[in-house]
């Protein structure tokens, strides 16, 4: 198994090598931060500043030699530079993944075990009225986009707080700009209090799939051979449904909510920027809009790495859950 | 033999009565069992034998109470004496596995991928005797592991199923059903998804566990042949009723059904010289709203007006315990397959049918 | 899967059987039929697509005018109200419904068009073709959809088709693969070989009978496909990297909104109701046709 992470690691640089300069060649060309130096700002910069610019951000260079560049950069530390003339991409960078971590794991936590927990009830009740609920539930938040839904928590959280009189849920950024009593406690209940509305925002796509992923999976093996002689043995229901059914069901699950993590990076962009988190999300709309090549690189460079890291997460998952598959 | 009279006495160790099966479609109800009855002795083995369809597998499901919960069951099951029909699924767990095993027909899927082989038979061992420690389980699951015939079982207990053969995993399938001693063993076409060569290996490991428990049988199969050298009873089954029923050598020597006939007809021999198979020609009937007469009557050479209005009820037709649901089964008293079902236009027609369906196949990927 | 070679099969002369012989495609229209929630959906489906397209053609407003009244609730002379410049709210949503839409087909189209001969060409020669085919196809699905295209699109100066081209560009490799691995079992199956024994050429085995036999998995994709496209779309945008004004889109009405929730709610629930309904009936319809062309399987993705 270590051989096989050690190999799945080696082969995944040249995929990253390859498809980082594909994603090069396209950030490069979808705009022109040196034109957009030169008309945007008042009053109007020299001829000289744009080319100070434009050598600054190393677009008077072939996109060949600015790749290697920044890729053997990348290596020892140096992430370019932005067209913010004073910002540290990679600090800036880091900062704003920790914000992001905590929201994308506190949502796919919440919406893995919601997932499982309704997954099975609606296949274990197949037909019943819950069952249909769940299902009917579950389509209309696949069928909800992401952003119009925030917008409506966020009021939901504005009014709950002047129906309580409290300022327990936040609704704008990850944390309070100054807290009142400044101790740990505090600042932990702060914190909290900022992530409830984005988790639920982030984690109702994922839920939503993932609870049909679980019933469909569920209801397979309830239907299979072996879960019908485990009963032919006379192993008691609700041993036959864990040690049986859901341990087997859960298995292509855990592949599906590894695989699904770029989805939900997406996902916490949209978030991110509702509820104004000064995290990744926010991040690639500012280097997006201002067509900041290496910090858009830098923004695609770790997602690309986390979703391969997720890949492999998952591939490693699938061999400890299920001893059919075998890596040497 | 067959219960029909259920005041009788009883020292059956299973004993159906009277059951019927039926699954609400969308297209209507299927009756897949239509009042079928049958009695088991202790130790006794009987054969239940049937094209697929007919309602075989159903029936033991039913017994096991392990059909969907949309199937309508009505009859009666009693084990021991005590009826099963009703009983909660708890209640019923407790005769499952240790009264009443089953083994399924496909070994390859019958198996939790996920648990080595030893702790699948450990684990039935432990529902059933709660005091066995862990260790004392697996022990017994390495004995059963070689009472059915695996080889090196101390070493194959902590196999996974996938890491065995399908012959193998089937004798696993045998050992977790002789587990717990239990009274009957139903065996769902044990051999019907295994190699030829491995068939008789399997019938043997049933055989074996059949002695050490003293269990009762029910083999289900659609293979004559296998009824033919294991169980003492035969009875056959036709669109979800029993249309044929008595000792093995009553049935092979002087059947009183056509379709029992039919079934011997095509069966090939090695102990007759020159004789030509003869097919049953058609398929079975649809059990979505059946016609009312003989279900077989379409496929019968001997069917007559009274075949297409009346279903014959099951009546004695011969020695003690031999009765067919046949309105002239005293006529066949004596007849062979090939002067009832027509040996010679058969093998002529099916080459030409064959010739009519080959191009078409191969147009239809379906 | 739909069988095109049924529908020239001769009668079957035998009587053999009792039921009564349906061909592959009456079976999945039936099985289709009789899905209530599928056939409601496509029915509004339609309907909103029918409404998107000729209304703004009978509507006396256009989305790109004044009106005299501005900031009005709905009435029946505005019966989406009006926005705070005066915009009529019911000549906005249609025209957002429309490129909406427009885009979320032509995603659809292209990446299925561009996905199923791609997957249907690696997945026939197999080899190496196919080893190099399917590392490109891999390559694309391991860019963040949305992040690249909120990058790509920022260029695009919110004209639709380009952003619908953007976001085919990064999901046809999701069909291709779909579609490559029915090809693999298709292949093997005795209609091929007769094919080839009768010398058809390689185009006419992959065209005529290889993609048709698989078009119940391309065509269930295609409909996620709406989905997805629509979802995606109206993300963009709603964050200002899709369509822009003075054209709109549902996405972009509700990010013009949101700061309105409060004081004039219509502007903000009915264009987020739309997309909910286009995408909600699209599904139940893709889940119609799942069940249809493959009634066995409660299909597990993958």
């Amino acid at each position: 198994m270590l051989a096989y992470t050690v190999r799945r690691i080696l082969v995944s640089i040249p995929v990253l090598i390859v498809s980082t300069f594909i994603v090069f060649l396209v950030v490069v060309n979808s705009g022109d931060p040196v034109a957009n130096f030169a008309t945007s700002r008042q009053p109007a910069p020299s001829k000289a500043a744009v080319t100070a610019f434009a050598r600054h951000i190393h677009a008077d260079q072939p996109v060949v030699e600015r790749y290697w560049n920044w890729i053997t950069g990348v290596l020892h530390g140096d992430w370019g530079p932005s067209v913010q003339t004073n910002l540290d991409i990679g600090h800036d960078l880091f900062t704003r993944f920790r914000v992001t971590v905590t929201l994308v794991a506190a949502a796919m936590l919440i919406a893995l075990v919601l997932a499982v927990l309704f997954g099975v009830f609606s296949a274990l009740r197949q037909y019943s009225a819950a069952d249909y609920t769940i299902t009917f539930f579950g389509f209309l938040f696949l069928a909800m986009p992401v952003f119009w839904f925030a917008v409506l928590l966020k009021q939901a959280g504005i009014w709950i707080n002047e129906q309580t009189g409290s300022q327990f849920l936040g609704t704008i950024g990850e944390k309070s700009p100054y807290l009142d009593v400044d101790t740990g406690w505090n600042e932990f209940t702060d914190r909290i209090g900022h992530l409830v509305l984005p988790t639920i925002t982030l984690a109702l796509v994922s839920f939503a799939s993932w609870t049909r992923y679980t019933r469909a999976s569920m209801l397979e093996v309830l239907d299979s051979d072996y879960v019908r002689l485990a009963r032919a043995k006379g192993l008691r229901r609700a041993r036959v449904m864990t040690r049986h059914a859901l341990r087997t069901a859960l298995i292509p699950l855990a592949t599906v909510t590894a695989l699904d993590i770029a989805i939900i990076l997406g996902g916490a962009v949209i978030t991110e920027t509702i509820f104004q988190w000064h995290g990744m999300g926010e991040m690639l709309v500012q280097a997006a809009t201002t067509l900041d090549v290496y910090r858009t690189m830098a923004w695609l460079l770790l997602s690309a790495v986390v979703v391969i890291g997720f890949n492999l997460v998952a591939d490693l998952l699938y061999a400890v859950l299920d001893p059919r598959i075998r890596y040497d | 033999m067959t219960v029909i009279d259920p005041g009788e006495e009883s020292g059956a160790v299973l004993d159906v009565t009277g059951l019927s099966v039926e699954f609400p479609t969308e297209d209507g109800i299927v009756r897949a069992v239509r009042g079928v009855g049958y009695r088991l002795e202790r130790g006794e083995s009987l054969g239940i034998v049937g094209e697929s369809g007919s309602g075989k597998s159903v029936t033991a499901l039913a017994v096991m109470g392990l059909l969907p919960r949309s199937a309508r069951v009505r009859g009666s099951v009693r084990f021991e004496g005590a009826e099963l029909l009703g009983l909660s699924d708890n209640q019923l767990s407790d005769v499952r596995g240790r009264g009443i095993a089953m083994v399924f027909q496909d070994p390859m899927t019958s198996l939790n991928p996920v648990y080595p082989v030893g702790y699948q038979i450990a684990e039935t061992l432990q529902r059933h005797h709660p005091d066995l420690t862990k260790r004392a389980a697996r022990e017994r699951a390495v004995e059963l592991l070689g009472t059915v015939g695996i080889p090196s079982p101390e070493r194959r207990v902590d196999a996974y199923p996938h890491e065995m053969s399908g012959g193998m995993r089937q004798r696993v399938v045998i050992a977790i059903a002789m587990a717990n001693d239990p009274d009957v063993i139903i065996a769902d076409e044990p051999t019907t998804a295994l190699d030829v060569t491995v068939q008789a290996q399997i019938l043997d490991a049933l055989e074996t566990a059949r002695a050490e428990t003293g269990a009762a049988l029910v083999l289900i199969t659609h293979d004559l042949g296998v009824v033919a050298g294991h169980t003492d009873r035969v009875a056959v089954m036709y669109a979800g009723r029993i249309v044929e029923t008595g000792p093995v050598e009553d049935i092979f020597y002087a059947p009183r059904m056509p379709y029992t006939l039919g079934l011997l007809g095509s069966l090939p021999r090695l102990d007759r010289e020159e004789e030509r198979l003869t097919p049953i020609t058609g398929s079975p009937p649809s059990l979505l709203n059946l016609p009312p007469g003989c279900p077989f009557a379409p496929r019968c050479p001997l069917r007559r007006e009274v075949c297409d209005s009346t279903e014959p009820p099951l009546h004695q037709a011969g020695p003690v315990g031999h009765l067919s649901a046949c309105h002239f089964a005293a006529e066949l008293v004596g007849a062979g397959a090939d002067q009832v079902f027509d040996a010679v236009g058969a093998d002529a027609e099916a080459l030409a049918r064959f010739a009519d369906t080959a191009p078409s196949t191969e147009e239809d990927p379906a | 899967m739909t069988d095109t070679e049924a529908g020239t099969q001769r009668p079957r002369v035998d009587g053999e059987f009792t039921v009564r012989q349906r061909t592959q495609t009456q079976l999945v229209l039936r099985r289709f039929l009789r899905h209530r929630a599928a056939m409601i959906s496509l029915a509004v489906f339609l309907l909103i697509v029918l409404w998107a397209f000729v209304g703004p053609h009978l509507w006396h407003y256009s989305y790109r005018k004044y009106t005299p009244d501005n900031s009005q609730p709905p009435s029946w002379k505005h019966p989406f109200g009006t926005d705070a410049s005066g915009y009529d709210a019911y000549a906005q949503i249609m025209r957002g419904t429309q490129t909406s839409l427009k885009i979320a087909i032509l995603i659809a189209l292209g990446s299925t068009l561009v996905g199923a001969v791609w997957g249907a060409v690696a997945g026939f020669y197999r080899g190496f073709v196919d080893a190099v085919m399917m590392r490109v196809a891999d390559l694309v699905l391991t860019l963040p959809l949305f992040a690249i295209a909120l990058v790509i699109s920022s260029r695009s100066g919110g004209s639709w088709y380009w952003i619908a081209v953007v976001i085919a560009g990064l999901t046809w490799a999701y069909v291709a693969r779909v579609v490559r691995s029915s090809v693999l079992s298709l292949r093997e199956k005795e209609f091929v070989e007769a094919a080839r024994a009768l010398g058809a050429s390689d185009a006419r085995i992959i065209f005529r009978h290889l993609l048709p036999n698989a078009l119940g998995p391309i065509i269930v994709n295609a409909t996620v496909l709406v989905a997805t496209g629509i979802l995606t779309e109206t993300a963009l945008s709603f964050l200002g990297f899709g369509v822009q004004p003075p054209d709109t889109s549902l996405g972009l009405l509700v990010a013009q909104a949101q700061t309105a929730v409060d004081t004039r709610p219509w502007l903000f629930y009915i264009p987020g109701a739309f997309i909910i309904a286009i995408a909600l009936t699209i599904n139940f319809i893709g889940d119609g046709l799942r069940d249809a062309f493959d009634p066995r399987q409660q299909r597990v993705r993958q």
